[in-house]
């Protein structure tokens, strides 16, 4: 039975290493900002969960103790991931012209909000 | 009197429940903490979230979450295989506009964040009225098509959540 187990923790660890290195990767290899952004917001967040199944896997399974702190950590996750996302790519919008002029117009002609100025 | 002691009650309940989580301790002296932070917290940060958020259907919570979730699953693989099995200049990236119906900060936060962590979309901008979103697609052929991807799989079950 413990085998199982852990041949079950073994897998999710590796699982979570190759997505967290595809993210990196993508980080790395992607041509453009915006692309790049992709990368983490995803590839990262599977790599991450993997792991975290594996650390309650291990410590409920194997050593009897329950762990809530992996729950935690992944729900930190998705409330600060969509947060630094968008706000690096305001600051992109903001800093390259290039980008601003191909936005696509916003419904009711309002125009984005990192580039109205404060009314 | 209410509304000055407990501005936000589904806050303070649940920065209770994370305070007992993050302690691991699950004893009656650190709930009667964990509440206090609540209501201490709740109440210091009133002034900048004056709304108050209403669940209306929190069942619709659970299936909502485990749509998420599979798309997360989803999304990682697809972009992993982009990345690794396609040259990073054939990607064909755009902006795209999705119009919104939700009108509470709560729901289109939580829309915002949703796209984020789903299938090739990063939300970028939001419109300076409120009503629109903007969101950068890594791969698509068909921009509309993931328009609307987005506000029938997400936005009205948000809609069902929280108006």
């Amino acid at each position: 039975m413990t085998a199982v187990i852990e041949f079950f923790v073994a897998a999710c660890i590796v699982i979570g290493a190759v997505f967290l290195f595809v993210g990196s990767l993508g980080l790395a290899t992607l041509p453009d900002t915006m692309r790049r952004l992709h990368a983490p917001t995803k590839a990262t967040t599977l790599g991450i969960g993997a792991l975290l199944i594996a650390s309650m896997l291990y410590f409920v399974l194997l050593n009897g103790s329950l762990g809530v702190h992996e729950i935690l950590i992944t729900l930190f996750l998705f409330l600060t991931a969509p947060a630094t996302a968008i706000m690096i790519a305001k600051a992109y919008i903001f800093r390259h012209r290039g980008t601003q002029e191909k936005l696509p117009p916003s419904a009711n002609k309002a125009g984005w909000a990192t580039l109205n100025k404060a009314r | 009197m209410r509304e000055r002691f407990l501005p936000h009650p589904l806050l303070t309940g649940v920065l209770a429940l994370v305070w007992v989580l993050l302690v691991n301790d699950f004893s009656l002296a650190n709930f009667v903490f964990g509440l206090l932070l609540g209501l201490a917290i709740a109440k210091l940060t009133a002034v900048y979230w004056p709304g108050r958020s209403r669940i209306r259907n929190p069942l619709a919570i659970l299936e909502y979450s485990a749509v998420v979730l599979w798309d997360i699953v989803v999304s990682n693989v697809q972009v992993a295989y982009l990345i690794l099995f396609r040259r990073g200049d054939s990607l064909k990236s755009t902006f795209i506009t999705v119009p919104l119906e939700l009108t509470s900060p709560e729901a289109i936060a939580t829309l915002a964040g949703t796209i984020t962590m789903t299938p090739g979309t990063v939300s970028a901008d939001l419109s300076a009225d409120g009503r629109s979103l903007l969101v950068h697609c890594l791969d698509t052929n068909d921009p509309d098509a993931t328009v609307s991807a987005i506000k029938s799989r997400y936005e009205s079950r948000l809609a069902r959540i929280f108006e």
